[in-house]
């Protein structure tokens, strides 16, 4: 991404959550999942987002629980760094970085000391990556050394098998597996094609996690369970088959009983490890299986589809919990839109739906079935589909246009009419109109009207005419509400219009008529004046907003902008540039261009009575941006610097052709946001107080039960004809109930050891080792609160007596 | 290549039999398939899956288990019979009532020394075997319930025998049941249908693996009596099991045509806890898959639709190599028409009667490849029904039509045919000579004046033929003695068109020529280590030509008693790797009068025209090049052109024969034919229909 100045563009809400495999927590309570540029951790209970990891720069492209700490997980982005956090408290940990690779790609899979990261170089390489083991939060990854080379970029196709002795991969036609021991690497090879024609590709890839056996997935539907892959040609494999498209997503539940796949079909499969044969199916489960994943206790699994939503599901093959993001089909139809009353964005959804999307809040509100209509699954099938919405200046009115194309000359439209129930809290059907017009409906307007109600709504249509419609009340009887009818039929010139906008105090309607622009007057539906500028037709008109509500903006074909002065009715000024929308910000001035030049779109934010642009930001994505919307912020920005200025009232979200909803973000909101994230509230350098450590080994004792004095219960515990004599016992017994007072010279060198190797238990347990540091290297100056200064005898009479028996505290305490 | 005019055949009925029972003998790679027919047919895997030797069935021979004991071969069946075959007269050799009613199993001891039978009456009955004999020795206890599969354990120490609804295991010293095992019956409504435990395996390690009719394979501990493992492969029948050698593997043939291959894999690297996992599945059958056995490089399986599957198991072979290929034997390897060439009539062969049939003609003209009208539609003047239970085990015409000849194992009948103007008679020879009475082959001379027949004894008959006599000539007992031991049957016979020469071969490899005038042996070709096919003599030259079963060919000149040149060159240069990697032998050479260089040979998917004048194909060279031929200019074409002309117009080839008027007679049994005729299979419920 191209940084210009201090504002950046980022994923920030309605982001895809089904981009990467979410992970589960140990304990099954949390659901992390990558969004974005922030990983989300939701409560697999609630459904709620508990917090957002904030940190990343970039896209991050994979997530992962740390093995060895079950309270950590990694993750990694398209920014080159791979962070560590504690996510029940969002916290970062650590973070790594290299200079070596140049972007860091795709995935991470990690296995206790290594941690394997796919960097996409010119070739993709499964890198091996030794984090070292320091206390710094930024440490640099030195130690890269290459696995696998030309792997697939996807995630999927990539595994750990049992106990990390081997890592398999999975190529278009190549099943590779490494074994780390003996650095030896087996490849089998598949045909292409077999007879019947199914295709053999591989799609994806597990291992079993206690015996040796691969599962991989196909796209032909199959699954081929391989074993004996440490022979060069005594391999073999069973396949199962029960899909019948791809099989996009495969995992082995953790004890290896059972294996789940997922596909196209949207049914999540269960099969018996061994007992092949049985099944257990759970369906319709929305759209298609993306990923699946299992959580280390196997409680839960949980399925990521194609529609942006993550299902949990118990391990009885129930759903418990629906996590869904934002919906984005392949194609949007309808503009992006700020319903004025929640300021959600608004937007089709599902078939026939549309939805509302609550972007502060980055959650699915609901959604609104405009087709009413069972939407049937299969391909080829016309059916009605949402083209067109539009919201009132007040949210209380909402029209839709619906239409469903057999062929080209019957074409079906309905508009309807919706008015805000208050007591619903929701919209309800007013007024149906089928076939409002006999051609395809281009534009969809209604007025600005700051107070009081909207009674008018005006529609565009590729048959030539515009008509206004009019909220009237019904003549003839007394128990309906009022209902819209047509009011006025207009047309200019047998030419097509294709937009129209009101003026800011919509005394003023534009309708452009090809290359014409009409100005008429709603209040008596006069046609004002007309604006020309040949060749080529208006695309997009919009009007001026406040101070510049006298300029009528508009766009044509022929790569103008035009903006015409409506007190004189002239041209004012004219500009050549390609625009692919044009957009108005309701709360200011400002209006966005976006050009699509050479392949990609810039933006350009300027007010049309100044020449020089605001902000423009060049390639901002490839491809033509065609939905955008200014949304409204709920606090202000004071933000004095030029370029960021126009940020102040609105955020500016777009749609990427590739469906990506983007947003810029100013370098102060930035900061701001990582500084409200919670940065390591533990930092190395607590003091080492007495206390802190006879606290900390009552802690230690709570936590881990297995201490010292385990045997101790157990002696009692246990049935009295089991155990050994007493006399036998006796001695021991009592022992453990001494207090050992060694002397201390003897002693030292033991000692030193066993803090030796008390280090390394703490270096695998990132819990212990936030919270007791090492006082021998301790940092002085970096705290602000200063450390009292231990000298080496004194930490050494601490370490001794933290190794006595303070138990007794524990009562004193309680 | 030539032009012919081609009667294209289609109305030979011909039917194979189901495959009803199997038995492999690793040591001489010896296969024996049990027909639905009775019929028993031997396969030689080291030469080419060749079919050697073919004991004709009888009507009220139902063979359900077949056990080779030593390159011995015993079969056992409903009759309530065992029989040992002579595989040199091809025909029975005694049989031993069991007294326990039909007997559906058959199995000896890993020793050698024992034969089980399991019987209707539920006892398993041991016979001793003896060097010339079997011999009952005793019962084991009497179950309720019939025996229908039987297992020794390697050591000889225990039985296992699968029965209704159980598996007993029994000790073979004290003839008592030791375990009883409890086989689950199937769920739903097959929960009230008693299930049948069609075939067990008894491994060394006291693995039992049984394969019942509810479509489970289990893996049981045969010390504590336990299951180990349940497999559900089918929702209809697991009808067979065959294990490996080296016990690794073990494949189960199911009602669908499918064959599912279990293997004890390792679950971890490095470990001995082996599991029986399934792996592999089959699909090369559309019906029941009833007999199976697991060689050492391929599962060799064959069932309800006729077909001999050979399927390499590709981890145990080289890839892309012979043995890789998949084979499927679909028609005897011997020829089952006769055609008299000079009458334009065809003799079909059927187990239980012989049909003589005249063919079509036209008096069209047409282009090459055109389709001519038929004017006289072709007849069926005779059928022949064969007395008796025994099935017709050979058969022939005479060139001229006025004779037919066939034999069943125990008696050889001559007809006498006349064909006047519509009117067909056909007398019976009475009297034949007591030397014709039980014969393997059958061959007239080109004038029709003499038999010959190859006898049980190893030697040929000749015998002449008057109007409606036929008087004994000679004997020929002296030829077959250069081998000794080598007591083989004859299986083919050819004589010359000048009446000078008969050729014989037998399966060991021999072929000797005699002199017909003199009535001795002429010479005796060099011995080629694969089984001779088909041998055929030019009637001009009087070369013999034979055609093996690994595809070579060799032509040998029987006044020089020498190969020729021209088979020296073909051996110096070898032939056509395409050529070599063909799976159907051989069955029938012939030549053309008309153009003396020219040799016919066809085998079930092609034939061929060999023309000795021309060079033989290089390896690198395209060997089925007419097409090319025909689209590029005709001095090019003589460079590229070479002496294999072959012609895959024709599939499923029975037979060609060149008849006197130079044309061509083709007669093919198409495989949708075959499969119309097969019950249907048991229904499957197919995706998306």
């Amino acid at each position: 991404m191209v940084e210009h100045g201090d504002v950046r563009v980022v994923h920030k809400g309605g982001s895809k959550i089904n981009f990467r495999e979410p992970a589960l927590s140990t304990d099954s309570r949390f659901l992390l999942c990558a969004s974005g540029e922030s990983v989300k951790v939701f409560s697999t209970a609630t459904e709620e987002c508990l917090h957002a990891l904030q940190g990343h720069t970039d896209l991050i492209t994979g997530v992962l629980l740390r093995p060895s700490n079950h309270l950590q997980a990694y993750s990694c982005s398209l920014d080159g760094t791979v962070r560590l956090w504690d996510f029940t408290d969002g916290i970062l940990i650590r973070w790594a970085k290299s200079n070596r690779v140049n972007i860091w790609c795709c995935f991470i899979y990690v296995w206790t000391v290594h941690l394997h990261v796919c960097a996409c170089t010119e070739l993709f390489q499964l890198v091996a990556v030794h984090l070292p083991q320091c206390g710094e939060q930024l440490v640099e990854a030195k130690e890269l050394s290459a696995v696998l080379s030309n792997i697939s970029s996807n995630p999927a196709a990539s595994a750990f098998g049992r106990e990390g002795q081997y890592i398999v991969s999975a190529k278009p036609l190549q099943l590779e597996v490494y074994f780390f021991k003996k650095h030896k690497s087996y490849s089998f090879f598949l045909k292409k094609d077999n007879q019947k024609g199914g295709k053999n590709t591989f799609t994806c890839i597990t291992c079993h996690p206690t015996e040796d056996c691969i599962a991989s997935g196909h796209e032909d539907g199959k699954i081929r369970l391989w074993r004996n892959f440490n022979h060069r040609k005594e391999y073999t494999y069973s396949t199962l088959h029960w899909h019948h498209s791809a099989v996009s997503s495969l995992r082995f539940t953790p004890e290896g009983t059972n294996l789940l796949s997922g596909g196209v079909e949207s049914v999540l499969v269960q099969w018996r490890y061994n007992q092949e044969s049985q099944r257990d199916f759970l369906p319709r489960l929305g759209g298609a299986i993306t990923h699946i994943s299992v959580s280390p206790d196997g409680a839960l699994f949980c399925t990521s589809h194609s529609d942006n939503k993550i299902t949990i599901i118990q391990s009885c093959v129930k759903v418990s919990a629906v996590i869904q993001g934002l919906v984005k089909g392949d194609r949007i139809r309808t503009d992006l839109m700020i319903e004025p009353r929640s300021k959600a964005l608004v937007l089709n959804g599902k078939p026939g739906h549309l939805q509302f999307y609550s972007l502060q809040r980055d959650k699915l509100l609901y959604n609104l079935d405009i087709v009413q209509q069972e939407y049937i699954h299969e391909s080829g099938l016309e059916q009605f589909e949402v083209v067109m919405a539009a919201f009132d200046a007040s949210g209380s009115w909402l029209a839709t246009v619906e239409e469903r194309k057999q062929k080209a000359p019957e074409l079906e439209l309905n508009l309807k009419l919706w008015a805000f129930d208050d007591q619903k809290q929701s919209f309800v059907l007013n007024t149906t109109i089928s076939a409002p017009h006999e051609g395809r409906i281009t534009a969809l307007c209604f007025p600005h009207v700051s107070d009081g109600q909207t009674t008018m709504l005006v529609s565009t249509s590729r048959d030539g005419h515009f008509k206004a419609w009019q909220l009237a009340a019904p003549a003839h009887t007394e128990d309906e509400g009022p209902s819209w009818s047509c009011d006025f039929l207009g047309a200019y010139h047998s030419l097509v219009p294709e937009c129209c906008c009101f003026s800011a105090d919509s005394s003023l309607l534009a309708v452009g008529f090809q290359e014409v622009v009409t100005v008429w007057t709603p209040a008596s539906w006069e046609l004002l004046t007309t604006l020309s500028q040949p060749p080529g037709a208006v695309r997009d008109l919009c009007f001026g907003r406040l101070s510049c509500s006298k300029y009528l903006l508009g766009a044509t074909t022929s790569r103008l902008l035009c903006c015409w002065n409506l007190l004189t009715c002239s041209l004012e000024w004219v500009t050549s540039m390609d625009v692919s929308l044009l957009l108005a910000d309701p709360l200011s001035e400002n209006m966005a261009a976006f050009c699509f030049e050479a392949g990609s779109t810039d933006l350009f934010v300027f007010k049309p009575g100044e020449p020089r642009p605001l902000f423009s930001h060049k390639a901002l994505c490839s491809g033509r941006v065609t939905h955008a919307v200014f949304v409204p912020r709920e606090v202000m920005l004071e933000s004095c610097d030029e370029a960021s200025q126009w940020l102040n009232c609105s955020h500016l979200y777009f749609l990427t052709q590739s469906m990506d909803l983007l947003t810029f973000i100013t370098k102060a909101e930035e900061d701001k946001l990582t500084a409200s994230s919670k940065q390591l509230v533990v930092s190395d350098d607590v003091a080492m107080t007495p206390f802190h450590l006879l606290l900390g080994k009552h802690r230690d004792q709570l936590e881990n039960p297995q201490g010292s004095n385990v045997s101790l219960p157990q002696l009692l515990q246990m049935p009295a004809h089991v155990l050994p004599s007493a006399s036998f016992l006796c001695s021991m017994f009592v022992q453990s109930l001494l207090i050992s007072v060694n002397k201390p010279s003897e002693q030292n060198k033991e000692k030193e050891e066993e803090m030796e190797s008390e280090k390394e238990e703490e270096d695998s347990d990132g819990e212990m080792e936030s919270r007791i540091s090492r006082p021998e290297h301790m940092p002085s100056g970096e705290s602000g609160c200063a450390a009292p200064a231990l000298t080496k005898e004194e930490v050494r009479e601490l370490r001794r007596l933290k190794k006595l028996d303070h138990s007794w505290m524990k009562g004193l305490l309680d | 290549m030539g032009e012919f005019v081609v009667h294209r055949v289609r109305f030979f009925d011909y039917m194979p039999s189901a495959i009803r029972a199997m038995a492999f003998n690793g040591s001489t790679q010896r296969l024996a398939v049990a027909r639905g027919d009775g019929a028993v047919e031997i396969f030689n895997f080291a030469d080419n899956y060749f079919q050697e030797k073919v004991i004709p069935g009888r009507s009220d021979r139902a063979i359900e288990a077949l056990c080779w004991v030593r390159g011995r071969l015993f079969s056992a069946g409903l009759s309530g019979e065992i029989i040992e075959y002579d595989l040199e007269k091809l025909r029975p050799r005694y049989s031993v009532e069991a007294y326990g009613g039909p007997i559906w199993t058959i199995s000896s001891n890993s020793q050698e020394t024992l034969l089980g039978v399991g019987c209707e009456d539920g006892t398993v009955k041991m016979f001793e075997i003896l060097e010339e004999r079997i011999q009952f020795q005793r019962n084991l206890d009497r179950q309720k319930g019939r025996i229908i599969s039987l297992s020794w354990h390697p050591s000889g120490a225990q039985i296992a025998a699968g029965m209704i609804d159980m598996i007993r295991i029994f000790d073979a010293e004290t003839g008592h049941a030791t375990h009883r095992l409890l086989v689950e019956r199937g769920v739903g409504t097959t929960r009230n249908t008693e299930v049948v435990v069609w075939s067990v395996a008894f491994l060394s390690n006291d693995t039992v693996i049984s394969g019942d009719s509810a479509g489970k394979v289990q893996i049981w501990d045969a010390v504590t009596g336990t299951l180990i493992r349940n497999h559900l492969i089918t929702k209809w029948d697991v009808l067979g099991l065959a294990v490996s050698q080296d016990e690794s593997s073990v494949i189960a043939g199911t009602s669908e045509g499918t064959v599912v291959q279990f293997q004890a894999l390792a679950s971890t690297m490095g470990q001995e806890n082996n599991q029986w996992v399934r792996t592999r599945t089959f699909k090369n059958h559309t019906h029941d898959v009833r007999a199976l056995v697991h060689t050492d490089t391929a599962v060799v399986s064959g069932g309800m639709d006729t077909q001999l599957v050979v399927r390499p198991l590709l981890d145990k072979v080289e890839k892309n190599t012979q043995e890789s290929a998949l084979r499927k034997i679909l028609f005897p390897h011997k020829s089952l028409v006769c055609c008299a060439r000079k009458a334009g009539l065809l003799l079909f062969q059927f187990p239980d009667h012989l049909e003589l049939w005249r063919l079509g003609e036209s008096s069209a003209k047409g282009q090459a490849g055109d389709r001519l009208p038929v004017m006289k539609n072709p007849e069926k003047l005779i059928q022949l029904q064969n007395k008796g239970e025994d099935h017709i085990c050979c058969s022939a015409v005479s060139p001229c039509g006025s004779w037919v000849a066939f034999s069943t194992v125990s008696s050889v009948r001559l007809y006498k045919l006349q064909l006047s103007n519509g009117n067909i008679s056909i007398k019976k020879v009475s009297k034949l000579p007591k030397e014709l009475h039980s014969v393997h082959q059958l061959c007239f001379s080109s004038d029709s004046s003499r038999l010959f027949a190859s006898s049980a004894q190893a030697s040929v008959v000749v015998a002449s033929l008057d109007q409606l006599q036929c008087k004994h000539l000679h004997t020929a007992f002296s030829a077959f003695l250069s081998f000794p031991g080598s007591s083989q049957p004859i299986h083919l016979l050819s004589a010359s068109e000048n009446g000078n020469w008969l050729a014989a071969a037998n399966t060991d490899g021999q072929i000797h020529v005699f002199n017909l005038h003199k009535l001795k042996l002429h010479c005796t070709l060099p011995v080629y280590s694969s089984c001779p096919t088909a041998i055929a003599i030019h009637p001009t030259t009087g070369h013999l030509l034979s055609a093996h079963a690994d595809q070579q060919i060799f032509e040998f000149s029987l006044k020089l008693k020498e190969y020729t040149a021209w088979s020296r060159s073909l051996q110096r240069e070898g032939l056509h790797p395409l050529w070599l990697q063909r799976d159907t032998p051989i069955t029938h050479i012939a030549f053309n009068r008309n153009k003396p260089a020219h040799v016919f040979l066809h085998d079930a998917f092609m034939f061929c025209i060999i023309d000795q004048s021309l060079p033989l194909p290089q390896a690198r060279k395209k060997l089925y090049n007419q097409m090319d031929l025909k689209t590029i200019s005709p001095q090019k074409r003589m460079q590229e052109s070479h002496a294999f002309k072959i012609c895959k117009m024709f599939q499923h080839l029975l037979s060609i024969h060149l008849l006197d008027d130079s044309s061509l007679v083709v007669v093919e049994r198409p495989l949708a034919d075959i499969v119309s005729q097969l019950p249907p299979p048991v229904r499957q419920k197919k995706f998306a229909t």
